[in-house]
């Protein structure tokens, strides 16, 4: 993984995007790295056609919702096959109709990871260009990843669910 | 919160002739596509102008599930992803836990896990090349190899239990050693694999009729196979050399001595070479774990995660205890995120894990490879014949399972 004590991308990111770069962490084998949602799409361009870094590959995307906060967060994980570094970039959007921009141009990979994040998080992708639901059936009417929907039967009540709820 | 949904309508623009072409339904449920997975195709005649995969038939809603389940609860929901080589995603699994709560994992289990797991990866191979086989009309060589498939499934059993959804291992090593059993029918595979390997590729490598059904049927550049994020045999058939297990060594395997074939034009051909040769290698890496294996436990000493003897539970409190915490699943895991990949057969197989120190995951996505490349499929079948499809799609080893999650 990532020799996180090299890696220069973070400081690389924080001279270039200055103000779009909102938080930084260490997770892990991972730098993690927060950004303003509007300026997602030039850093990850910047990041892609940079000989220095070249993330050109993208490993995964993930929605991740946090009521409590009324947040939702998106995830990319990007790979460097050339100097094998990875790093994660998080996006934050509000819960209620949350938009994020589609990545689509720049990896075709990202084409149904987002059409999944829309099918599980409701997260609509502005300039996907065919953002429809994939895994569910097409006239479902909510968003069954979100936290407000708990597997567990609600209507049961012969026992207290503090032990096993979350 | 507003949950009415938008209706997104399919894009994709008419094409000019449209009232000429007929629309073919491949699948959900047809005998070539060895899953339940749907093509709508659009022909021209015999040829493919368009192709609209619909996936989710088999969506059992597994990052969902995994919301409240406690950690030793995943593994089972993780058997039924590529259900191939299901060694592989239990112990990828395993592997994720043990990173976050960062247990040190003795060598004699990570050398134990490369041989499951590379047992998997030529098991999984030999499905996927024998039934590209069976495809282009070859139907012996896959009696041949199905021998072998039974053979490994029985090593399964004697280490796990279990032949198909193997749930192999736990959270820091193995419920038991391997038994002397195991040993000798692991020997007696690798006696007979090779011998019914080599028949097999007598049979189908050089043969004109498989040759002349392969090569140039689906090919897919480099370029888009990385943009398309392809990883596994697939992307290594397009000339790119990317193995997590040589990127990024985990359970050991830096210690073994294993090349990567890779292959020139991306067609069926050289996915099916890819494999074959892989499995050549994965029986040279079960030999060098063999004959390396270090003495020591088969399990790692973490009392929080690991069940102790049943006899320590009757008889000692901690022991007591601890055996209560895990079973309900009350065991403390720190908070963070963290993401392993493994080396799947069919590529990187990621788990992504967001612990907020409770008792499950609070999201946990898997990088289910079949379902990142898959994507690719209609671009790799524009313009070609239906039975060309068919063999893309077989060569590709799209699992339905690990599609549809």
């Amino acid at each position: 993984m990532t020799d996180l004590a090299t890696d220069r991308t973070v400081s690389f990111l924080n001279e270039k995007f200055g103000d779009a770069i909102l938080g930084q962490e260490t997770q892990y084998d991972f730098h993690v790295v927060t950004v303003m949602p509007s300026h997602l799409i030039d850093i990850l361009k910047e990041l892609y056609s940079n000989p220095e870094f070249s993330y050109q590959y993208l490993t995964t995307l993930a929605g991740i919702h946090y009521p409590l906060d009324q947040k939702m967060a998106v995830m990319y994980q990007l790979h460097s096959l050339t100097s094998n570094q990875r790093l994660r970039i998080k996006i934050y959007i509000s819960d209620d109709q949350p938009t994020a921009p589609s990545i689509t141009s720049i990896f075709k990979a990202a084409n149904w990871l987002e059409r999944e994040t829309y099918d599980f998080y409701g997260i609509v992708f502005e300039g996907h260009p065919d953002l429809r639901r994939i895994l569910n059936v097409d006239d479902m009417i909510f968003f069954p990843m979100r936290k407000e929907f708990p597997l567990e039967d609600q209507t049961r009540e012969d026992k207290e669910d503090e032990m096993f709820g979350r | 919160m507003n949950l009415v949904t938008e209706t997104f309508k399919n894009t994709n623009p008419t094409l000019p002739g449209e009232e000429n072409y007929s629309t073919l339904n491949l699948g959900p449920t047809h005998p070539a596509t060895h899953g339940i997975f749907q093509n709508v195709m659009t022909m021209d005649g015999e040829r493919i102008v368009r192709s609209e995969p619909t996936i989710g038939y088999i969506h059992r809603a597994f990052e969902k599930i995994a919301e409240r389940r406690p950690y030793y609860q995943i593994t089972p929901l993780t058997d039924r992803l590529n259900y191939c080589s299901a060694p592989i995603n239990n112990i990828g699994w395993h592997m994720t836990v043990e990173k976050l709560i960062q247990a040190d994992i003795p060598k004699r289990i990570q050398y134990l896990r490369v041989i499951l797991m590379e047992l998997a990866r030529v098991t999984d191979h030999l499905i996927c090349n024998s039934v590209l086989a069976v495809d282009t009309g070859a139907l012996t060589g896959f009696i041949y190899l199905f021998e072998y498939r039974e053979l490994a499934y029985e090593i399964y059993e004697e280490v796990c239990g279990a032949r198909l959804t193997t749930n192999m291992g736990r959270i820091g090593g193995f419920e038991r050693d391997f038994t002397p059993a195991a040993w000798s029918k692991l020997e007696k595979f690798l006696k007979g694999f090779p011998i019914a390997l080599k028949e097999f590729e007598k049979l189908i490598m050089r043969n004109r009729i498989f040759m002349d059904r392969t090569i140039g049927v689906g090919e897919i550049t480099a370029k888009d196979a990385l943009n398309y994020s392809f990883s596994g045999p697939n992307l290594r058939a397009t000339g790119v050399d990317y193995d997590v297990r040589v990127m990024n060594p985990y359970s050991s395997y830096q210690d073994f001595d294993f090349k990567i074939p890779v292959g020139e034009n991306g067609d069926t051909y050289d996915r099916f070479m890819v494999r074959q040769r892989e499995m050549w290698e994965s029986l040279s890496i079960i030999r060098q774990a063999i004959d390396k294996l270090p003495e020591g436990p088969f399990h790692a000493t973490i009392p929080k995660h690991y069940l102790p003897p049943k006899e320590e539970v009757y008889n000692n409190m901690e022991a007591l205890i601890y055996h209560f915490k895990i079973v309900m699943g009350e065991s403390d895991v720190p908070k963070g995120e963290v993401y392993h990949c493994v080396e799947g057969a069919n590529g990187e197989l990621g788990f992504y894990l967001i612990s907020d120190g409770g008792r499950t995951p609070y999201r946990l996505q898997f990088r289910r490879p079949c379902f990142i490349y898959y994507q690719a499929y209609p671009e790799m079948i524009k313009g070609s014949t239906i039975s060309d499809a068919i063999l893309t799609m077989s060569s590709m080893n799209v699992i339905a399972g690990e599609l549809d999650a």
